[in-house]
């Protein structure tokens, strides 16, 4: 059979696309979840109306994005079953119960609660309606948690004992699940796509308030949001910095393949260099062309810049002697590239949004006559009097607007890193991908899968950006009356019981 | 009773919420074109789901992560074997969310017809579907000794899954016209009481032959009894729901789907999905269930979780009490 038609190869395309796909929305949910709840916070705390109007302005953006969220999560939790069987008879004993605590939990919150946040303007009163926010924001970390638990299985698998069947196969049965739930994989790469999460919400806040910000409208509204938002992007950028050095770490104790794969490291070097350019021959093992700085890779991975780090060629030997003969190395320029990548969009929308922190501040070591008001866009100020050149200033303006996908290209990359840079692995060291699709599914089954899903996927991608520019083009609302006069009585107030509802579909 | 017997039940009562739940709103997006008159009525009914549907969903993730959680056989066996009639579902569910969602984003009339046809289609499908797959499941299909499903897609569409399917259908929409009945205010309730009488007896005749086919194939006292439980519920339910008095109605069609998913999985046990085969190759829920130490978390999990998912469900429903007509329904503006 064709190998780019074997049904593995199918089978991992599908789960390749429905995963990076459905990964596009759920950092932003989970961040701009969070930063409605903040904003409607503000709002319930100060009953300032550019809060308000704010709240309802990236509360829809947030509604557009979580229902494809939502809908292609389904996807993600049946393709298991559908195309990975024989991975589900292996691991379900250990693997499936975070993904149930994940439904039972999580999702019932979010469903749930989203549901009386959108509903609930006219039926429940403030704090109530914000209460719902903050659970729907609850869950989508906590959904986030388990998932991450249950991909750090397969990353790193503890808390679990190899058994025999009836039928003479072996599958993984869990012994520990504190140990599956919080070991330092799970919380390290928990760390780390949360805080990647927040990024991607800062980044996208920041961009749409400069989009606004470049016209001059809604003034008063993205000003706010645009402070927020780069506070949001710094805080991620800390974060996601953090958590990546350590995740690298624990990444070059448990898969060090992985990371020298990354890094197009082919022989065991001591010390050993970072890469930033390389172009190799993957069939002889070595690089053509190599641009590097010395130590640095020793310092990342060990925090000693004299470390020893094994090489591609020798950990594949090494794996050859531990799990017998065969090829122990992933596609080795998807992993650098994608390393690359997930670093490179990362990195400039931290640099642009951590400079524009800095640039727009309101006071701190600014002149007062080069402060400007609640209802100006405020000037980019390099120093105490001096503003930044009107020719620099435009490109920060029209890149920061772009940045708001930047992370969240990173962040793709980053998935499609972690994932092929396992491989042959689909559980580390225990399954290999090859034996974990499903043997009674044929080949057209999954081709048909395939072909439908991504059409479907890309229609849904062209409306949703559609529907998306025209809510981020229209801004934020004017609020009505009864936006400003919430119900006092949960269920709403009975002299209100003729009157529309609020919102309706 | 084993833990993994306790795992049947519970899966039993995940899959019960499921159709419960889902199975009105199902209904109502069939009503969008059996009842509505006209694009204001079809909001109406539209907005008696709107802040619930969501929620209902959940029920079927969550019997899907706990098949896999608490019987991965079963999960690998059924997802993998029923592979198009699942990415049916799949395909008609991720459609319908973005439907209700993204239908009022626009003022274009094109785009809210095409989003209404979108609900009509992807609330009969799986409505129809979950029908077939669960036919098919109790009746048993070709699975061999290594549990693999070994049929093909036509196999699955035998005239016992199918007629499955109608009842699943008929069922859902009369449990649908209740539900309308007890949400809405004005003519459109009027109707619904009066659809309810022709779905209802519809559902009863095809639910009738179903269950006395099942009972027949594989029955036994107890299933006998869920059965007339089932059969009688839904009988009261249409009588009730003619005198007006929606909300007993409204619990009565409930009953019925307990009762009728409470004979299927009664005439199941303790096969979880038995092989048309061979009956050694069945997967039962000692074979195809998780480890003790698994199915004990998940039990205190399942146990904790579920009950209180019920207490807030139930409170969404409470603060959305109020019935809707056509007069709540602002016009046509895009949010």
């Amino acid at each position: 059979m064709e190998l780019a038609l074997a049904p593995e190869t199918l089978a991992r395309w599908q789960f390749g696309i429905t995963t990076v796909y459905h990964f596009l929305f759920v950092p932003l949910t989970i961040s701009l979840a969070a930063l409605t709840a903040i904003l409607e916070t503000a709002w319930v705390r100060t009953g300032k109306e550019h809060y308000l109007r704010a709240t309802k302005f990236w509360g829809k953006l947030f509604l557009i994005n979580i229902a494809m969220g939502v809908v292609t999560g389904i996807v993600q939790e049946f393709q298991f079953g559908m195309n990975w069987s024989d991975y589900s008879r292996f691991v379900g004993d250990v693997f499936g119960a975070p993904l149930a605590f994940e439904a039972l939990i999580a999702f019932f919150f979010e469903s749930t609660f989203i549901g009386l946040w959108i509903f609930g303007w006219d039926k429940l009163p403030k704090k109530v309606h914000l209460a719902c926010i903050w659970v729907v924001s609850i869950g989508t970390i906590l959904s986030a948690y388990f998932i991450m638990a249950a991909n750090s299985f397969m990353q790193h698998p503890v808390g679990y004992r190899l058994v025999k069947k009836a039928d003479g196969t072996m599958r993984a049965e869990l012994t520990d699940f504190p140990k599956v739930l919080f070991q330092e994989t799970a919380l390290v790469n928990f760390w780390h796509v949360i805080s990647a999460s927040i990024l991607v919400g800062g980044a996208f806040m920041t961009g749409i308030a400069v989009f606004h910000l470049r016209k001059k409208r809604h003034v008063r509204t993205m000003r706010m949001s645009l402070r927020l938002g780069l506070v949001t992007a710094l805080v991620g950028t800390l974060l996601t910095v953090v958590s990546a050095d350590t995740l690298g770490k624990v990444m070059y104790e448990q898969q060090p393949m992985k990371m020298s794969a990354a890094e197009a490291l082919w022989d065991s070097q001591q010390p050993a260099p970072f890469s930033l350019f390389a172009y190799g021959d993957v069939a002889k093992g070595h690089n053509t062309v190599a641009i590097e700085i010395p130590g640095i890779l020793s310092f990342l991975a060990k925090n000693d810049f004299n470390a020893k780090i094994p090489g591609i060629n020798d950990i594949n030997k090494s794996e050859q002697e531990k799990f017998g003969p065969g090829d122990y190395r992933p596609n080795i320029p998807t992993a650098y590239w994608a390393y690359r990548w997930m670093i490179g969009f990362g990195g400039v929308s931290m640099a642009l949004c951590t400079a524009g922190l800095w640039l727009t501040r309101r006071k701190f070591w600014l002149a007062p006559e080069h402060r400007t008001g609640d209802e100006d866009v405020p000037k980019l100020m390099l120093t105490k009097n001096m503003e930044l050149t009107p020719k620099l200033g435009i490109w920060w303006w029209r890149l920061s607007q772009w940045t708001l996908i930047f992370p969240l290209i990173g962040i793709s990359w980053g998935w499609i890193f972690t994932e092929t840079g396992r491989q042959p692995w689909v559980v580390y060291g225990l399954l290999r991908t090859r034996d974990a699709v499903s043997p009674g599914v044929s080949q057209a089954e999954v081709l048909t899968s395939l072909i439908v899903f991504t059409l479907i996927y890309a229609i849904l991608a062209v409306i949703e950006v559609k529907l998306m520019l025209k809510y981020v083009k229209q801004g934020p609302p004017e609020l009505t009356e009864a936006d400003l006069n919430p119900p006092t009585k949960i269920g709403g107030d009975p002299h209100d019981a003729d009157k529309p509802m609020a919102f309706s579909y | 009773m084993e833990l993994h017997d306790v795992w049947f039940v519970i899966i039993a009562v995940l899959w019960t919420g499921y159709f419960f739940l889902e199975g009105f709103d199902f209904g109502v997006g069939v009503l969008t074109k059996l009842l509505a008159r006209d694009r204001t009525e079809k909001r109406v009914l539209i907005n008696t789901i709107g802040p619930v549907w969501d929620g209902n969903e959940v029920w079927l993730l969550s019997a899907g992560g706990a098949t896999f959680a608490a019987f991965p056989e079963w999960y690998a066996t059924l997802f993998s074997g029923f592979y198009l009639p699942l990415l049916l579902i799949l395909v008609c569910l991720i459609v319908r969310g973005v439907a209700f969602e993204y239908r009022v984003k626009r003022p274009e009339e094109n785009w809210q017809r095409n989003w209404e046809a979108a609900i009509f289609w992807t609330s009969l499908v799986p409505a129809f579907m979950w029908g077939v797959a669960f036919g098919n499941i109790v009746h048993g299909v070709k699975i061999d000794k290594n549990f693999e499903y070994v049929g093909n897609f036509g196999d699955l569409l035998n005239p016992y899954a199918l007629l499955g399917g109608l009842v699943t259908l008929t069922l859902f929409t009369f449990h649908g016209t209740v539900f309308v009945g007890l949400k809405t205010v004005g003519d459109i309730r009027e109707r619904a009481r009066k659809l309810s009488l022709g779905v209802g007896l519809v559902a009863a005749v095809v639910a009738l032959v179903f269950l006395i086919w099942t009972q027949a194939d594989n029955g036994d006292a107890k299933s006998l009894a869920a059965l007339i439980v089932a059969v009688a519920a839904l009988v009261a339910a249409i009588a009730v729901a003619q005198t007006g008095r929606e909300g007993w109605a409204f619990a009565l069609s409930g009953l019925t789907i307990v009762a009728a998913v409470a004979m299927l999985f009664l005439t199941l046990f303790p096969n979880v999905m038995p092989s048309s085969l061979n009956p050694d190759w069945s997967l039962t829920v000692s074979n195809a269930s998780s480890s003790p130490y698994t199915l004990r978390i998940m039990t205190w999990c399942a146990g904790i979780a579920t009950p209180m998912v019920l207490l807030y469900q139930s409170w969404t429903y409470w603060v959305f009490r109020k019935r809707i007509g056509t007069h709540h329904i602002a016009a046509d503006v895009a949010h």
